[in-house]
């Protein structure tokens, strides 16, 4: 066999097999969204769902994944800010740095259900937090948090030198010169990757298995004081989200329509994700245009 | 951010300078301090079982027979361990020649389109929810198998085909950004010698890049390890070791799932539920230290 | 070095005052019913003392779970000032939770003495408030109707393998089971077998009914058993002994397949939880959610049945 015919076996060979792969996706996306499109209306997405009659919604679940990812997001980008700040500037290399390094690696790859088995125990019964928003927002930051301490990273290390030099040459301090001049630069990229991470979370359900739990008791969107048991903000209810409710409807699911509102709520579900990733890229450019452009 | 003079007074200069290595460390130790108690509570736990209920090490990680309610009780939890290594290990050989040719096909045969189109989708399957694979696996995939194949579709097989889609974005974005990390140097001179392009990517980017795409897959693994809610939905859940590829049989995470709710805590069964989470965790440590291992090879 | 150990220990203490903080907080949200009428002071002063307010957390079994939902809405309605949480998460997490003080109510299909120790189960209160029947569920391919009840301990039990043993086509027997921790397998096994079975190789294990009945359905060959609520046409149901599955059969003790599902309270229940467990057994809830659920009140039984099995008229 000759060289030139070995290429081509190859290259046919690498593009059938990314051909498979985009074959599988569109399977994928197509089996969901042709199962879940119709499904989906105004009156399903806002109304809160039936045990065994039809017609349930997922009001509550949707506004659950939404209150929840909001709460996780308030606890981890503040921290993981932080800590990503401290690992790109503050930290010397050596052995504690390479320790915390170790540890990141270790907490991003945590299987979810050992994260969500240590939500129980501790989160849960330990603290006595109860099944709540608040628990399931402690078990997802175990995730999120690595993710973002390690775009945080990236974005720093993704300002120029020279601007960072020069901030300092010109008397401010390191501190100052992180705040004002490197976090704005560094913002597009942990934007973008703040959002991409978020869509993980969305999706999260063994670990909110056993935090968030199962239920989501009656909501009252009249009542917006979070202090008040029934109102949607109080972070201490129990909250089933999105996820979870696919889980529970395919497992113990009463209701006639069951199979029909799992794949509408699947649909929704990976419609959400999908957005977030558009929001992400487009918010990246729009940011990315901006700052070059006042530059 | 209110810019308040240039010159500043040296006391005010270190104080800003103090705030800033206090707020950052602050979040360090609580990344610290999260890590400590999750290996501690876990491991607590996970060790009762030998210390409080007299399990002995070999009965646990050597024994093929799991009988929680028996007389006496037995956990073997051999069968699941084993389930847990084929699942994620088939997962990873069928999703890593995917994944690499995805990333070969991205960067050199048609970077625009793939760049542009190819990768934003298979970024989309990173956030696809588990639950909703394990749905497809059980309504597509089983059935499927158990048309094709003697058997009932349930098993390693099944596991593994829904597990190796579930980690094809990991191993590609890894083997993406290595392979676009090549100096491009390497691969022109490649060409100028006359090679072909299969030549250059075989003699040259593969394996310059080779440790770097082992990082992917082992990470990939590392995900396919730790699954729970898909693999348990299309495994078939049978605590013994499957004599073929297409019987039921049980992972680590898939007996968790399913017995940790039934099981009330502090009773025997459920510490050894315990111990199956904690050695889930060991294996993470595992697998980073594989992958810290693999890295370092990589920058030599 | 020693900066950064006092910084350790300043967090780790800050972090824990901040919990123990949350904690209560937490505490009085959602567990007031523990401490009585105790909550919001100013809301029991100014409502007449018949009416009630408190919230009550009731976790347990998946299978009592609709039931208990379905009735604490109605209940909310009548009782606004009162609020339910209804979680899922097993018959065992329902069981620790009352027993460890988390939760105000456990719901259980199975007898608290057939998980906890003694001692722990000494201290629930028993508040059984419904039936649920199972029948043996089959593939609808399979010209089986009725099976013995010394045929199914041969399935299984793994000594009859194929269908035309025991009056069918010539098919593989492919069991369908639950995870040995499960409630409804040991009701099944306890009542239907009357002896525990080994998980045979090449049986699947499925803790979820809706699972259950899906495989049962697709799976040539399968045999499994669900709870009545979850049957319908796309899967064959079984007789037992030539009894058929249905309230009327259970209810005159002729069907033997049943439990109990029990919501226990640690102690007497408070006035909250008190009223609530009483609406749960009154005839509003008993001959309306009961019966449109699937279950079978448990007013309507004319036997009885002891932790042991015993059953009296």
């Amino acid at each position: 066999m000759s060289a030139k015919t070995a290429d081509k076996i190859a290259t046919a060979v690498i593009v059938t097999l990314a051909g498979v792969i985009v074959l599988i996706l569109a399977g994928l996306l197509g089996f969901i969204f042709v199962r879940g499109i119709g499904h989906i209306s105004f009156d399903f997405l806002t109304s809160p769902p039936e045990t065994i009659k039809e017609g349930g919604g997922i009001g509550p679940q949707l506004f659950n994944s939404l209150f929840l990812l909001v709460l996780t997001l308030l606890i981890t980008i503040p921290l993981g800010l932080g800590a990503g700040i401290y690992m790109s500037e503050y930290a010397k290399p050596g052995k504690v740095t390479d320790f915390i390094r170790l540890i990141v690696e270790v907490l991003s790859s945590f299987p979810s259900i050992v994260v969500g088995l240590f939500g129980l125990l501790v989160i849960v019964h330990f603290f006595g937090f109860g099944f709540s928003l608040f628990s399931g927002a402690l078990a997802l930051t175990v995730f999120n948090l690595p993710l973002i301490v390690r775009i945080t990273e990236q974005g720093m290390k993704s300002v120029p030198v020279a601007q960072k030099e020069a901030s300092l040459a010109l008397g401010l301090s390191k501190w100052k010169t992180i705040r004002s001049i490197m976090l704005p630069i560094a913002l597009p990229i942990i934007l973008t990757g703040t959002i991409l991470a978020a869509g993980r979370v969305f999706g999260e359900a063994a670990a909110l298995l056993f935090t968030a739990g199962m239920s989501s008791p009656r909501l009252d969107f009249t009542d917006w004081n979070p202090f008040s048991p029934m109102s949607p903000l109080n972070p201490f209810r129990p909250a089933e989200t999105l996820a979870v409710h696919i889980w529970k409807i395919n497992s113990e699911g009463l209701a006639p329509d069951a199979p029909e509102i799992a794949a509408g709520a699947s649909a929704v579900l990976i419609l959400t994700v999908l957005a977030f990733n558009l929001l992400a890229r487009w918010l990246g450019r729009v940011m990315h245009k901006k700052f070059t452009a006042t530059k | 951010m209110a810019q308040t003079g240039r010159r500043q007074k040296p006391k005010q200069h270190i104080i800003e300078e103090w705030t800033g290595k206090i707020l950052t460390s602050v979040c360090i130790i609580f990344l610290v301090v999260t890590i400590f108690s999750m290996v501690y509570f876990v491991a607590t736990k996970g060790l009762s079982s030998f210390i409080k209920d007299g399990i002995s090490f070999g009965e646990l990680f050597g024994g093929v027979k799991w009988k929680p309610d028996g007389e006496p009780p037995i956990f073997g939890a051999l069968p699941f361990i084993i389930g847990s290594f084929s699942t994620s290990l088939l997962a990873a050989l069928i999703s890593a020649p995917l994944g690499i040719c995805a990333a070969l096909f991205m960067i050199e045969i048609t970077p625009k389109f793939g760049r542009k189109y190819l990768q934003p989708v298979i970024e989309l399957l990173a956030g696809i929810p588990s639950v909703v694979y394990g749905f497809i696996g059980l309504s597509v995939i089983v059935p499927f198998y158990r048309d094709v194949f003697p058997g009932q579709g349930l098993g390693i097989a099944a596991g593994a085909t829904v597990l190796s889609i579930m980690i094809l974005p990991t191993i590609t974005s890894i083997a993406t950004d290595a392979i676009a990390a090549l100096p491009t140097g390497l691969k022109e001179g490649s060409y100028a010698l006359g090679a072909t392009r299969w030549q250059t990517l075989y003699r040259t980017v593969l394996p310059t890049t080779l440790p770097a795409l082992m990082t992917g897959v082992v990470l990939g693994m590392a995900r396919a390890f730790g699954e729970a809610l898909a693999v348990q939905m299309v495994i078939g859940n049978a605590p013994h070791i499957p004599g073929s590829l297409f019987e039921s049989t049980s992972t680590l995470t898939s007996v968790i799932t399913l017995s940790m709710g039934n099981t009330v805590m502090g009773s025997v069964q459920n510490n050894v539920l315990w111990t199956l989470a904690l050695i889930l965790m060991m294996m993470t440590f595992i697998f980073v230290f594989v992958v810290r291992w693999l890295e370092r090879r990589a920058n030599r | 070095m020693k900066k950064s150990l006092m910084l350790v220990l300043t967090l780790v203490l800050t972090f824990m005052l901040a919990a123990c903080g949350q904690n209560n907080t937490a505490k009085s949200n959602n567990n007031p019913a523990e401490s009585g009428n105790a909550n919001s002071g100013n809301t029991s002063s100014e409502t007449p003392a018949s009416e009630l307010s408190g919230s009550i957390l009731a976790v347990g079994s998946s299978a009592l779970q609709p039931l208990v939902d379905q009735a604490s809405k109605k209940f909310m309605d009548q009782n606004p000032k009162v609020s339910i949480q209804v979680q899922g998460g097993g018959s065992g997490t329902g069981l620790t939770q009352v027993s460890g003080g988390q939760a105000d109510i456990g719901n259980s299909d199975v007898f608290a003495e057939e998980k906890l120790d003694a001692d722990a189960a000494a201290e629930l209160v028993d508040h059984q408030v419904a039936i649920v029947a199972m029948a043996a569920v089959i593939n609808p391919d399979i010209a089986v109707d009725s099976l013995t009840k010394d045929q199914l301990v041969e399935i299984f039990t793994g000594k009859v393998t194929n269908w035309n043993e025991v009056g069918g086509p010539d098919q593989k027997i492919q069991i369908v089971n639950r995870p040995s921790s499960s409630g409804t397998r040991a009701t099944f096994e306890k009542y239907a077998l009357g002896t525990k079975t080994e998980d045979l190789e090449g049986s699947i294990q499925e803790d979820s009914s809706g699972t259950v009945k899906k495989l049962v359905k697709e799976t040539p060959g399968a045999i499994g058993y669900l709870a009545l609520s979850y049957l319908d046409d796309s899967i064959k149901v079984l007789k037992y002994d030539g009894v058929e599955a249905n309230e009327e059969n259970v209810t005159n003790g002729s069907y033997p397949v049943w439990a109990y599902q029990h919501m226990y309270t640690k102690g007497e229940p408070n006035e909250v939880v008190k009223a609530f467990l009483d609406y749960m057994a009154s005839e509003d809830v008993q001959n309306n959610d009961v019966i449109e659920l699937g279950y079978i009140p448990a007013s309507k039984m004319q036997v009885k049945r002891d932790v042991d099995g015993n059953i009296t008229k």
